[in-house]
């Protein structure tokens, strides 16, 4: 019965979102206002119905409805109740619907935080949103519905793939669907400034804020996907250029490009059809992600569909949204207007050249990942693209990514002088260069490669810090914590996510540049050395868990004699798909992870270990923790609360608008 | 031309200059990167095949895995019912390596026609096989079950 309820409950959803799609893109297109008053309350009976779906699918996972096919499918009653209340998203049809409800989410915030913007804005911006969610609520109602009924019910489910019983399932799907979801708003406000003919600062000001939220999102779904592929996998890799990571990867190139260019047409009118642009191929590699993922056309953790009919539909639905939004920019972007004029050696110049290589990047991602799936398509032959040629592209077109990182910021804008910027920036690049060859000399280590990385994130660093002084050092020391406290919080969210990049790079180079790896059979009693720890086996017994069986190693390390930690890695085998899964055990410090897992058993006692010592790997995850919290302090800047207060006149404004 | 417009010009310029250096560093960085996926049958078709690096897919021949004295060095046959390709990996298997089952390695073919893994992929659960496998499984004549599932990593980059 409820899950009829909620089957229910997202056909009216879908007809609400062909109203929502309907009368007010009318409206706004005839000026009829009471047609387009009909998008906010619209957006919000959507969620209202979106919200009842899922509590209706979530009821039937805690309750173990396996008379439901997706949870017979993907749940068993062992499992622990987290587990099967996350198991909504483990799967297929599951994870459509959280993809429905989180548009309905940011429809929702739309609905609310509009109230400054003109009535036919909202209108058309709430109308494209309601496209989108018409398009996957078809999908799934015609291809992948959550609640079909399984005749007779199964005694028991399935159980979930034992690779997502992990609590990165509970964390990183929503974070990534918030992400990738929420470019949606970017997008529809670039469709809206087309169908409108307007794009102005103002503009700029409004998708701000809601686009840096949504990257915010993304870059830490994609963190976290990372940190659970690092500890899940046990193989200590944490980023495999897996078409699954690119698929999210490249929204996330796209939609770093876009805040940055968003930043220009805000501050000085530029770049608007660029910026427009942007948010339209965030948007579309978003989707094509979602397509790349969900469609079966990828063989990895996440293809969960493999039914020809689900691709189609989502490949005709990419279709039909990126034609007919690179169409009306045709058609409309030459209304947009360019913006103002600026000089070769200029902000605006940088930032332009950081955009540039972003897409660049983004485009050669797209190359490795789709070039594959073509070849393949026409009968050519089976090839595979792997991380070497990923490697090979993205340090050269990240370098000068990072360069301009520290110089961008501190150059004024439309005109900026190359002998002050190097005046400015000598001491900065002084320090970075001096220290990144020297400091893997003292570390024992040199290598080209460890310096570049060392220096790009000292470049940052240090650029970053001279930046600051000179915003808020203008009076010396003494008038310091003054200067600091007059920085508006925009400007400090650029600063920490910049360091966030830093610290990523510093997590990259020296775990890549110095971590310590052993293959190695033992027998119980064993020791072995690395890195000054000794690692000593004790052996390996049963533990039972809640549904599986386990092999449980006992590893005790211990440094110059003293015991630092006994780790407990696991070779579990799952009661129902009988699936064999490595459990490592992590001791992760700030400074450096200690990884043991459990390999095979060799002859009696011994077993094969696999061990690694890895520096400073956790500042991988903790720089995109950084740039999540640069970009919240950015998003919740003064002049955007400001902007929202003022702008009942923003229809009596003039647009900037030019050509 | 005015200096507007010259100065326009420079940047297109630039820009295009910039995307054809990053053009060419993809397009080469591609060619060179690119791995040939194989089954048995086909290998022994390929020429010069032991000059580069390539995946070999099949099944892992029943009572062929033999483990060297240090525990970690595995030799397997990886056969597509047709042909069989002797395999050597030193390291740590995936979880689901098993004999009969599906299996990709990615390396290269020594001169005694021996593959010398540096990486070996296995399949997910039991009615998996990665795709690829399967196709050549099929083009060599032998069985194929049905399949849907996960492909899993092992041994990267060593």
């Amino acid at each position: 019965m409820i899950a009829e309820i909620g089957h229910f409950a997202l056909i009216i959803a879908l007809g609400v979102a062909l109203v929502q799609t309907i009368l007010p893109l009318a409206g706004a297109a005839r000026g009829l206002p009471s047609w387009m008053a009909v998008a906010r309350p619209a957006a919000r009976a959507q969620f209202v119905f979106l919200l009842v779906a899922f509590a209706c699918l979530t009821q039937a996972f805690a309750v173990n409805d396996f008379s439901l096919l997706y949870v017979a499918s993907n749940s068993n009653s062992a499992m622990p109740w987290y587990y099967r209340v996350t198991a909504v998203w483990g799967a297929h049809e599951g994870s459509l619907l959280l993809w429905a409800f989180t548009l309905s989410g940011w429809m929702v915030a739309v609905s609310f935080f509009s109230r400054s913007l003109p009535q036919d804005f909202v209108a058309r911006v709430l109308g494209v949103m309601g496209f989108i969610s018409v398009g996957f609520l078809l999908f799934m109602l015609l291809t992948s519905n959550p609640f079909e009924r399984l005749l007779p019910a199964a005694v028991e489910g399935r159980e979930l793939n034992p690779l997502l019983q992990d609590f990165g399932l509970i964390a990183h799907p929503p974070m990534l669907y918030m992400g990738y979801v929420g470019f949606s708003v970017a997008f529809s406000f670039a469709i809206a400034a087309l169908l409108g003919g307007k794009l102005d600062a103002a503009w700029a000001r409004w998708s701000r804020p809601w686009t840096t939220v949504a990257w915010m999102f993304l870059t830490v779904g994609i963190a976290l996907g990372s940190w659970w592929a690092y500890y899940e996998l046990g193989w200590g890799g944490w980023w495999f250029w897996d078409p699954v990571e690119n698929a999210s990867f490249m929204p996330w190139l796209m939609g770093t490009a876009l805040i940055h260019s968003l930043a220009v047409t805000e501050k000085r009118g530029g770049f608007k059809s660029w910026t427009v642009l942007l948010a339209i191929l965030a948007f579309s590699l978003s989707l094509l992600g979602t397509f790349l993922v969900r469609s079966g056309v990828l063989t990895s953790v996440h293809a969960f569909a493999t039914d020809p009919e689900r691709g189609l539909f989502i490949l005709l639905f990419l279709g039909v949204v990126v034609g007919i939004s690179l169409a009306l920019y045709a058609w409309r972007a030459p209304r947009v207007g360019l913006g103002g004029d600026f000089a070769l050696v200029s902000r605006e110049a940088m930032l332009l050249g950081n955009n540039v290589l972003l897409a660049v990047a983004s485009a050669s991602v797209l190359l490795g990942t789709l070039y594959p799936l073509i070849v393949d398509a026409l009968g050519l032959g089976k090839i595979s693209v792997g991380p070497p040629y990923f490697n090979s592209i993205f340090i050269p077109l990240m370098t000068p990514v990072i360069f301009l990182m520290g110089v961008g910021p501190i150059a004024r804008w439309k005109q900026a002088s190359v002998p002050e910027l190097v005046v400015r920036l000598r001491w900065a690049l002084a320090v970075s260069v001096v220290t990144a060859l020297l400091l893997p000399v003292v570390l024992g280590k040199w290598s080209p490669m460890i310096s570049l990385g060392l220096f790009m994130a000292l470049w940052i660093i240090t650029s970053s810090l001279k930046n600051l002084w000179d915003v808020a050092g203008r009076n010396g020391l003494s008038g310091l914590t003054r200067g600091l406290a007059a920085i508006p919080r925009g400007y400090y969210g650029m600063l920490f996510a910049h360091l966030g990049v830093a610290a990523f790079a510093l997590g990259v180079c020296i775990s890549g540049g110095y971590s310590q790896e052993k293959e190695q059979r033992m027998e119980p009693g064993q020791s072995v050395e690395m890195s000054g720890y000794t690692f000593r086996f004790d052996g390996v017994h049963d533990v039972t868990g809640p549904n599986y069986q386990a092999k449980e190693g006992v590893v005790n390390v211990s440094r110059n004699g003293k015991e630092i930690v006994v780790m407990r890695p696991q070779k579990r085998v799952y009661l129902v798909q009988r699936n064999p899964t490595t459990e490592a055990d992590i001791d992760a410090g700030f400074l450096r992870h200690l990884y043991v897992a459990l390999g095979e058993p060799v002859s009696g006692e011994a077993w094969s270990l696999r061990l690694y010592y890895k520096p400073f790997v956790q500042w991988i995850w903790m720089g995109p923790l950084m740039m999540f919290f640069g970009g919240l302090l950015a998003a919740s800047d003064r002049r955007y609360r400001l902007a929202t207060r003022r702008a009942p006149h923003y229809a009596a404004q003039p647009a900037l608008a030019r050509g | 031309m005015t200096p507007r417009h010259r100065r326009r010009l420079v940047f297109v310029s630039l820009i295009l200059l910039g995307v054809g250096a990053a053009a060419a560093l993809t397009l080469n960085a591609f060619r060179g990167n690119m791995v040939f996926f194989y089954g048995p049958s086909q290998l022994a078709t390929v020429e010069k095949a032991h000059e580069r690096n390539l995946r070999l897919g099949g099944l892992v021949e029943q009572g062929s895995v033999k483990r060297e004295d240090d525990g970690l060095t595995v030799h397997f046959m990886v056969t597509d019912n047709v042909k069989s390709v002797p395999v050597v990996y030193k390291g740590i298997l995936p979880d689901l390596f098993r004999e009969g089952q599906g299996v990709v390695a990615q390396g290269r073919l020594n001169n005694e026609g021996v593959f010398m893994a540096d990486e070996v992929l296995a399949k997910h659960d039991e009615n998996y096989m990665p795709p690829e496998v399967a196709e050549a499984l099929k083009q060599a004549g032998g069985q194929t079950p049905q399949f849907s599932g996960t492909l899993m990593q092992g041994g990267l980059n060593k």
